[in-house]
């Protein structure tokens, strides 16, 4: 029953923000059954910050903790100074007394109201009357482009004129803390496209903090200043786009990279990463380690390559798929790796599953780096 | 271009077999045929006059004006806690949501006796309320309306019961977020959602108050231009006169047909 401490300690915000506190500060404890979502959470002014990880990771419910839709098991939610939430000192302020606008995943317009007064709607229960509430919701469809879609009903939208009308019904009453839940999901790939770059423009002016819901790591680069990594109610990193993509940390992570990763100990130049496998790298270090390296510079040989220094060992191919241009190779072994090969070596290799190859990998196209955060 | 094939094989599984096809047949005559009956012997000639009967027309004004009160009595009523049953999670909760549906299955006459029991002038609450208030229920047009809608309510709060259920309630957080509380969520987004489901039960509700027959008698008793209403009418009449009392019966069929061309599209139209 007592709750965990509730210091930031171990999970210190990354450079820059630590000095000034941030406008959201929060430490999402949420019990759900087996389940345990356990996320720190810190978000400065006009910052967006994508939580980024596979579906049941928590994302969702986090979001939803941050709107007060489900109440903290412990831990805090404090925007702007005031405790939202805060089960140790009985902190609550219920859902509409929040400072906050959500954007939720299949957007949830009042099917009974057309655009604009989808949009008023905040404004209303604000104490805002109703022509000056219209005045405001007409111009925030303006600010996003469906003046001339007011009177429509959510059905008579398509798919990225409703989210448009989401994201302004949320921003219609100037909330601290906008919430977007994959805002981006519902939509199809070419009106995505669109709607990402529109969307960027707006969380960019949105001067109060974002948190956006995501497990699509184009989404979460596009839109986020910085990213977090959630995978099983927990933090497994975080940081802004380049470095998180540059160094992943977790399986997750490197899958959406398109990186191979493992993990191992290092001594010098070499990583241990399999009992009987050592990875020469070209950095230098030494204790718990991450190697990463991209699938194109994986080469595979029908027999062993001799005479150069490099990383091989022999695998079994167990998939070949298309991947753009090229060809895929999954190959089992010491450790798993995937290839990516042109089709013309493909052929040549002639390769099937369970057809034995030589894997190689030069120390040069490497990256190793501590695991210890 | 048709070949021979699909000619000669047409897509049939078969015949309906004739051990469902005689009694269904038997079934659907057995419902429509008394129907049909009261179409064949009405007076069509002295119609017009006996529709225009004194009696006649005071029993059709009170049936609707007290089918209607007790309608909005139980929308009032009803409405709330069918809200209660379907959104609030409560200790008791499947009792409650029983005890409400009792009158559905309860023969009207017993809920009679149980209102006398209650709101007679010698009942649990009937006493107080005569010496506090000088209101007497029984035998009076309030206790029509009180009957009708004790036995009509269970309609009307199963169906928005059923439509609050089947409403995206994460419309509500929706609002929420956007700073409307309980109560402006309920008035500005659940009932505009449920509307239709409110209505259809409203109506069901009604045509349940206009049959009311025995929790009626039992309560209110047969006084004309007071408590007797169409089909208490229909009942007298048949004792003195019957084919006023088909015309009343008839009256009624109208209404009721009237009702189910209304609701065709919700009840109807199912594949």
């Amino acid at each position: 029953m007592t709750p965990p401490p509730d210091d930031e300690s171990g999970n210190a915000p990354p450079d820059g923000e630590a000095g000034n506190a941030p406008l959201l500060d929060a430490r999402l404890v949420v019990d759900r059954g087996a389940f345990r979502l356990d996320v720190p959470l810190r978000v400065a002014s006009g910052e967006v910050v994508a939580l980024l990880g596979p579906n049941g990771a928590g994302k969702t419910t986090a979001l939803r903790a941050l709107a007060g839709l489900h109440p903290l098991t412990a831990g805090h939610v404090t925007l702007g100074g005031v405790d939202l939430d805060r089960p140790a000192g009985r902190g609550w302020v219920p859902t509409e007394r929040r400072p906050i606008g959500v954007v939720f995943q299949d957007y949830l317009l009042f099917p009974h109201l057309d655009a604009l007064d989808n949009v008023a709607f905040g404004p209303r229960r604000h104490g805002v009357d109703r022509r000056a509430a219209r005045a405001t919701a007409r111009d925030w469809l303006d600010r996003v482009g469906l003046a001339g879609q007011a009177h429509r009903r959510p059905r008579q939208l398509s798919g990225g004129q409703a989210q448009r009308v989401a994201l302004a019904r949320a921003l219609a009453v100037g909330p601290s803390l906008l919430l977007l839940d994959e805002p981006l999901a519902a939509l199809d790939a070419r009106t995505r496209l669109d709607t990402r770059a529109e969307l960027h423009r707006h969380l960019a002016a949105h001067p109060g903090a974002t948190v956006l819901v995501t497990h699509d790591p184009l989404d979460a680069l596009a839109l986020a200043d910085r990213l977090v990594i959630v995978e099983g109610g927990r933090v497994v990193q975080e940081g802004d786009g380049p470095s998180v993509t540059a160094r992943p940390r977790t399986d997750y992570v490197a899958r959406l990279v398109g990186l191979n990763l493992y993990r191992g100990r290092a001594e010098g130049h070499g990583v241990r990463v399999a009992p009987e496998l050592t990875l020469s790298v070209a950095d230098r270090l030494d204790g718990d380690a991450f190697v990463a390296f991209r699938p194109a510079a994986v080469a595979l040989h029908p027999s062993r390559p001799d005479g150069s220094p490099r990383n091989t060992w022999a695998g079994t191919v167990a998939g070949v798929q298309r991947h753009g241009d090229n060809v895929r190779v999954q190959v089992d072994g010491p450790i798993g790796v995937a290839a990516d090969v042109t089709p013309a070596a493909a052929a040549h290799l002639r390769l099937i599953p369970g057809q034995r190859v030589w894997v190689a990998v030069k120390a040069t196209e490497t990256h190793a780096y501590p695991a210890a955060t | 271009m048709s070949g021979a094939l699909p000619a000669v094989a047409p897509r049939r599984r078969g015949r309906v077999p004739a051990a469902l096809l005689i009694p269904a047949g038997l079934g659907l005559l057995f419902l429509v045929l008394p129907l049909a009956g009261l179409v064949v012997r009405a007076p069509w000639t002295t119609l017009p006059q006996r529709l225009t009967a004194p009696g006649a027309l005071t029993a059709l004004r009170l049936s609707v004006q007290t089918a209607t009160l007790a309608t909005l009595f139980c929308l009032l009523l009803g409405v709330p806690l069918a809200w209660l049953l379907a959104r609030v999670e409560f200790p008791g909760r499947r009792l409650v949501r029983a005890l409400v549906t009792v009158p559905l299955v309860l023969p009207p006459v017993v809920g009679g006796v149980a209102l006398l029991l209650v709101f007679g002038r010698r009942g649990l609450l009937g006493g107080w309320l005569d010496a506090t208030f000088g209101v007497t229920l029984p035998f009076t047009t309030a206790g029509v309306v009180l009957a009708e809608a004790f036995v009509a309510m269970p309609f009307l709060v199963i169906a928005v019961e059923g439509a609050l259920r089947a409403a995206d309630h994460r419309y509500e957080e929706a609002a929420a977020t956007l700073g409307a509380g309980r109560w402006t969520t309920f008035t500005h987004v659940t009932l505009p959602l449920v509307a239709p489901g409110l209505a259809a039960g409203a109506v069901l509700c009604w045509a349940r108050a206009l049959g009311e027959f025995g929790a009626t008698i039992t309560f209110a008793g047969n006084y004309p231009g007071r408590t007797q209403t169409m089909p208490l009418a229909v009942y007298l009449a048949l004792e003195t006169d019957l084919e006023s009392a088909i015309v009343l019966s008839l009256v009624l069929l109208i209404v009721s047909v009237g009702i189910l061309a209304a609701l065709r599209d919700r009840w109807m139209a199912a594949p």
